[in-house]
């Protein structure tokens, strides 16, 4: 069961580990919507030092592109980002 | 001659691409290592890796290309293909590939482009070897901050009151832009209307091309 619904209003966690992660820098700490939920996929971050990935929902989350550069701006992005990357909003 | 003054350039008006003569880098060492390695031990043989190559090399859109014409024409299809891009790929017979397709169709209210800013995620299977802008920094980072002033300096202007859905393509799917299918191609066939379907269309930098342009 995934955590959030589509329409569901999420953060991305502001955090900075190190290492692999596919979650870009400038969605940290932003808020957008949950448009689809996909997966489950295996996390990429431990993929990538060749461990089993453990699986993890995807979720195709809607941002605001005004939100995002500081701007009046009607535009839209839409990234995935894996389940542990995101809060509630 | 029009660029005397520019021996930089080749005679088409492109850079020339600097000779790499310098030392490998780690990588490169490593890929010639464990290739010759695994030749030497009958692994792979080296006429497979260059058909390999080969096969790399010989993708081309035109896969894409017939996707979308199917998509425009086929209603069925259209729904399957919005609601699982790579059970519709199946479905024409194509390769799924490892990641899962999702398409994005545009209309007259909604414009979509793709993008991967991490690294350059592409959806090979349907448009082959992604083009090296698709894969420079400047598209990468200026696309997600300014989508529009990129799509004009492909020659696409949006109007206001489009919707532009830039798609970063951050993790497991692929993604292929349906463009709108052009004016003047009612009751076209499919093989007709693929030859309108470029590939930066199916990007999204462009649209589709008008059906007065389709090549003979």
């Amino acid at each position: 069961m995934a955590d959030f619904a589509p329409g569901a209003r999420v953060r991305v966690k502001a955090m900075m580990p190190p290492g692999h992660v596919r979650t870009p820098g400038y969605l940290r700490g932003r808020v957008g919507e949950v448009e689809r939920v996909l997966g489950p996929f295996p996390n990429p971050e431990q993929l990538a030092y060749r461990r089993k990935g453990d699986p993890l929902d995807l979720y195709r989350v809607r941002f605001p592109l005004g939100d995002l550069w500081d701007r009046d701006d009607a535009d839209t992005l839409e990234a995935e980002i894996y389940a542990h990357w995101l809060e509630p909003a | 001659m029009p660029h005397d003054h520019h021996d930089h350039l080749s005679p088409s008006g492109h850079p020339y691409r600097p000779d790499q003569d310098g030392p490998l880098t780690y990588w490169q060492a490593m890929e010639i290592a464990i290739r010759e390695l695994m030749v030497e031990k009958g692994i792979v043989t080296a006429a497979q890796v260059r058909e390999q190559i080969d096969a790399m090399d010989a993708r081309s859109p035109a896969q894409g290309a017939a996707f979308v014409a199917r998509f425009w024409t086929d209603p069925a299809f259209r729904d399957l293909a919005l609601r699982d891009g790579s059970n519709a790929c199946a479905e024409m017979g194509f390769e799924v590939g490892p990641m899962r397709l999702i398409a994005l169709e545009n209309t007259s209210r909604l414009h979509n482009v793709v993008v991967c800013t991490l690294c350059s995620c592409y959806p090979r299977n349907l448009l082959g070897l992604p083009p090296d802008w698709y894969k420079s920094r400047a598209y990468r980072s200026r696309t997600v901050r300014e989508p529009r002033k990129v799509l004009a300096e492909f020659g696409t202007i949006l109007p206001e009151g489009v919707e532009l859905r830039v798609h970063d393509s951050t993790a497991d799917m692929r993604y292929i832009v349906v463009p709108r299918r052009p004016d003047g191609t009612d009751g076209w066939q499919p093989d007709r209307l693929a030859k309108l379907v470029t590939r930066d269309s199916m990007i999204g930098v462009a649209e589709a091309l008008p059906a007065t342009e389709a090549p003979a």
